[in-house]
């Protein structure tokens, strides 16, 4: 009986009383590229970084090659032959080194040589990029004159380099073309076939299963189970990935449709938004979900025109709009809440009062001067119908809870009378409590006849609140789900890039 | 244990008082030694003075309070300054312009200085200090080669030959030596400018847009303001103030000396920085502006009358700017480790 080239028992690792992994469990044999899949939060993250010395585990223990080890530091790990490529590529990448440099970067750093003889660097390099069959590479030019998918395999170039053993490929292809993804995959198979052992994490079920000879999957920081592809089906990995379903209770709500509100035809922006088209009627919640990366943000922002559409129209309620500016958006009756309410969404160091006041100044001046009296009964009354928590209207934000902070984010807009309103991760670090009202929050706009968009990436809020759910996937609209027709395993096998048989 | 954290408590409440009311206890015991020192330090003859000496210094920063509003800076208000006095003089004893042109054309120069400015910072991209260094050589420059070097006055000889034909009118000298219900025009421009500059800032909506463009662009930008505008007319504030102090000083002087506005630069920003501790606000205002203006100006007044040598202010100045700056990022330091 062969034992595993690498594995992970038992591993715990808290943070404060967090419990980010419990008893996680991980094999990897030589030679072969076993996927590491699960929802945001399941632990994937946590536990590689765990492998790659980042942290290190509470309790359990790692194993490599039958022996025991502990990683103690990211230079433990490389110094194990434990490498990653991470998704932000430019953070690992030198730029102004030449791409040969870049590969032998830490033979470069480790190395006890005062002079460096480029020709053999070159040489070396040319090597590593051969045995990856890359043959378009000038290893002389700069790292910054290579596209992201170039700088992955210098990456990977450098990981073989150095007599890598595991390399951990965290989600690479979300950035690049199909095109791009088709090459690394090539890759990947030459390094199996070098015998080192690959982890793919990826959100993308179709190329998981087209490159990957296992599949492990972690749900709440534990071991689901790890099986072989070719006996399973996307259907049964989403059932594994989704665990115990813990869906929550929303209050049923009765909802008449009006007219259509919006009409959104063939937008496009960049990779991230491509050909969308939807419509939302009066008093109807749209839940538009996928996992991270999808474009969900980046949609909701060429709605408000922060990062305006290329292509395509808008409508609404039957005029032909033309949005360049979050200005003009507001004007027609378009409002976002954004995702990054600190950093986005609100002025911290303000009060309450002017952040309230601030969307709709025009309302709140007689001519030029602004009024206070009127600001602040305004924000006494926002105060208290959204039931924030908070000593006075004067406080600066800062001292309120997220939650709370939220509510702000989201009454400032109830001055102007619009019509449609997009909550980008409204829940996002917000308390239990601040949820309920922030879903009751909505509920009422929708029954005051309003449209919402609630933009997510946790599916069983959106499977909660929404009417209809939009599923996106690479920037693309793939499915559209009525309520009753949605379910989470469902949703995720599309979020996924999956398909119904 | 608990002793502790009585200290640290206050502590705490110690430099925040110092932060409220440093400034102007500093205020205060600087006039009370310059008092006890010389008789004519207290005075009301001495008091219009230093308004009038800081009349000047308290218009550029104005200016440059409303570019740190929006988040920017300008250093360019010296130059531009310097620039507007020589424009200023060189229409009125080298062409003879109407009282009106005078006044309006440094006015105009001051918005191409704003716009160039804000170009660069808005639309090209550069780090407002780089850009507004840059622009402070570029029209230093032009001034300079402007006047070929020269200062302007009255029937100076010109490098053409023959003597220029105009003078300083009357009615110009009065803005800048004139006297009106018992104040100096200068100390009058001011403080309309300075109360003026605190409406808009603190009581309209235009105010509202340009401290919040300053605070959070990004959600500036996401609740409808087009932020780029604001800072476009922000630096085109600057650009006014920084020709209007350069019309002011003219007048004053009575000739268009080459150079005016450069000295004036540290001044104008270390009055900017103290304003800020002013009553805690921890942000630039127009009322802090003129307060701290007003700080270095007594400052300034006293160590005349004590015969310190002109060669040694900028030390004062110096330290005064340093001091202010400390206790700016001091508070703005615990505001964030708060936040």
């Amino acid at each position: 009986m062969l034992n595993p080239f690498l594995s992970m028992k038992a591993i715990d690792k808290s943070f404060g009383n967090v419990n980010a992994l419990k008893n996680a469990e991980f094999e990897l044999k030589k030679g072969e590229v076993h996927a590491l899949l699960g929802v945001n939060g399941a632990g994937k993250s946590t536990l590689m970084k765990v492998l790659s010395g980042v942290y290190e585990q509470d309790v359990g223990e790692i194993l490599l090659e039958g022996e025991r080890i502990r990683i103690r530091s990211p230079k433990v790990a490389k110094d194990f032959g434990i490498y990653c490529v991470y998704q932000e590529v430019d953070t690992a990448i030198v730029a102004e080194l030449s791409v040969a440099e870049n590969i032998l970067l830490d033979k470069i750093v480790a190395g006890s040589n005062m002079f460096i003889s480029k020709k053999k660097l070159n040489r070396e390099a040319r090597n590593a990029l051969k045995q990856l069959q890359v043959v378009n590479i000038s290893v002389e030019i700069p790292a910054f004159m290579l596209s992201l998918a170039e700088k992955q395999l210098v990456l990977i170039a450098r990981a073989l380099v150095s007599s890598a053993k595991v390399i951990i490929f965290d989600e690479p292809t979300a950035p690049l073309s199909l095109n791009e993804s088709t090459k690394l995959f090539s890759v990947i198979k030459k390094l199996k076939a070098t015998g080192v052992g690959c982890i793919f994490i990826s959100h993308r079920l179709p190329e998981v299963f087209e490159i990957c000879d296992r599949m492990t999957v972690m749900a709440e920081g534990t071991l689901v189970g790890t099986y072989n592809t070719s006996e399973t089906n996307q259907e049964e990995i989403v059932e594994a990935m989704l665990g115990t379903s813990y869906s929550k209770d929303f209050p049923a709500r009765k909802h008449v449709l009006g007219n259509t509100l919006l009409r959104v035809k063939n937008i496009s922006r960049g990779e991230k938004v491509r050909d969308i088209s939807f419509q939302v009627s009066e008093g109807e919640i749209v839940g538009i979900v996928g996992l991270v990366g999808a474009g969900k943000t980046e949609l909701a922002k060429t709605l408000f025109g922060y990062s305006p559409y290329t292509e395509g129209s808008m409508e609404i309620l039957g005029n032909t709009l033309k949005i360049k500016h979050p200005k003009d958006a507001i004007k027609a009756g378009l409002v976002l809440i954004p995702e990054e309410r600190r950093k986005e969404g609100l002025f911290v160091q303000e009060s309450l009062r002017t952040n309230a006041s601030f969307p709709n100044l025009q309302n709140f001046s007689r001519l030029l001067f602004m009024d206070k009296k009127k600001e602040k009964s305004f924000a006494k009354e926002i105060i208290e119908r959204l039931q924030i928590k908070t000593s006075s209207t004067e406080t600066p934000l800062v001292y309120l809870s997220g939650g709370n902070q939220q509510k702000v984010a989201i009454g400032k807009w109830t001055s102007l009378d619009s019509s449609l309103y997009l909550f980008d991760e409204p829940t996002k670090g917000v308390d239990i409590g601040a949820k309920t009202d922030i879903y009751r929050m909505i509920r009422e706009f929708a029954e005051k006849g309003k449209g919402c968009l609630y933009f997510s990436s946790e599916i069983h809020e959106v499977l909660g609140i929404s009417d209809r759910i939009l599923v996106m996937y690479d920037g693309h609209i793939v499915k559209e789900l009525s309520r009753k027709e949605a379910t989470q395993e469902r949703i995720l096998l599309y979020a996924s890039g999956g398909k119904e048989e | 244990m608990q002793a502790a954290v009585k200290r640290n408590k206050l502590q705490e409440r110690g430099t925040n008082f110092l932060f409220k009311f440093g400034a102007i206890a500093l205020l205060i015991c600087i006039i009370i030694y310059f008092s006890s020192i010389s008789d004519a330090f207290f005075t009301y003859a001495n008091f219009t003075d230093i308004l009038r000496s800081i009349s000047i210094v308290t218009l550029l920063a104005l200016g440059v309070t409303f570019t740190l509003v929006v988040g920017g800076f300008d250093l360019s208000v010296g130059s531009t300054m310097s620039l507007s006095t020589v424009v200023t003089a060189s229409l009125m004893v080298w062409y003879e312009m109407p009282l009106w042109l005078v006044l309006i054309v440094p006015i105009v120069v001051g918005v191409l200085v704003g716009l160039l400015n804000s170009f660069l910072i808005v639309i090209i991209g550069i780090p407002d200090l780089l850009a507004t260094l840059s622009t402070m050589y570029i029209v230093a420059g032009f001034h300079r080669t402007y006047t070929e070097g020269y200062s302007i006055y009255n029937n100076m000889p010109l490098t053409s030959g023959g003597t220029a034909p105009g003078q300083f009118s009357e009615a110009f000298l009065w803005i800048g030596q004139g006297r009106l219900l018992g104040l100096p025009v200068p100390v009058w421009i001011m403080l309309i400018l300075v109360v003026v500059a605190y409406i808009v800032l603190n009581h309209t909506r235009w105010g509202r847009i340009l401290y919040m463009t300053g605070g959070n662009e990004e959600a500036a930008i996401l609740s409808g303001v087009n932020t780029r505008k604001v800072k476009f007319i922000a630096y085109i504030i600057s650009g006014i103030f920084a020709s209007l102090a350069g019309v002011l000083f003219t007048a004053r002087v009575g000739s268009g000396q080459i150079d005016a506005g450069t000295p004036l630069l540290m001044e104008a920003v270390a009055a900017v920085f103290v304003g800020y501790s002013v009553l805690g606000i921890g942000k630039p205002n127009a009322l802090g502006t003129f307060f701290g203006a007003a700080v270095i100006g007594i400052l300034l007044n006293g160590l005349t009358i004590l015969n310190l040598p002109y060669y040694a202010f900028d030390i004062i100045k110096g330290t005064v700017l340093v001091l202010a700056l400390a206790a700016t990022y001091v508070y703005a330091k615990k505001r964030f480790s708060r936040a």
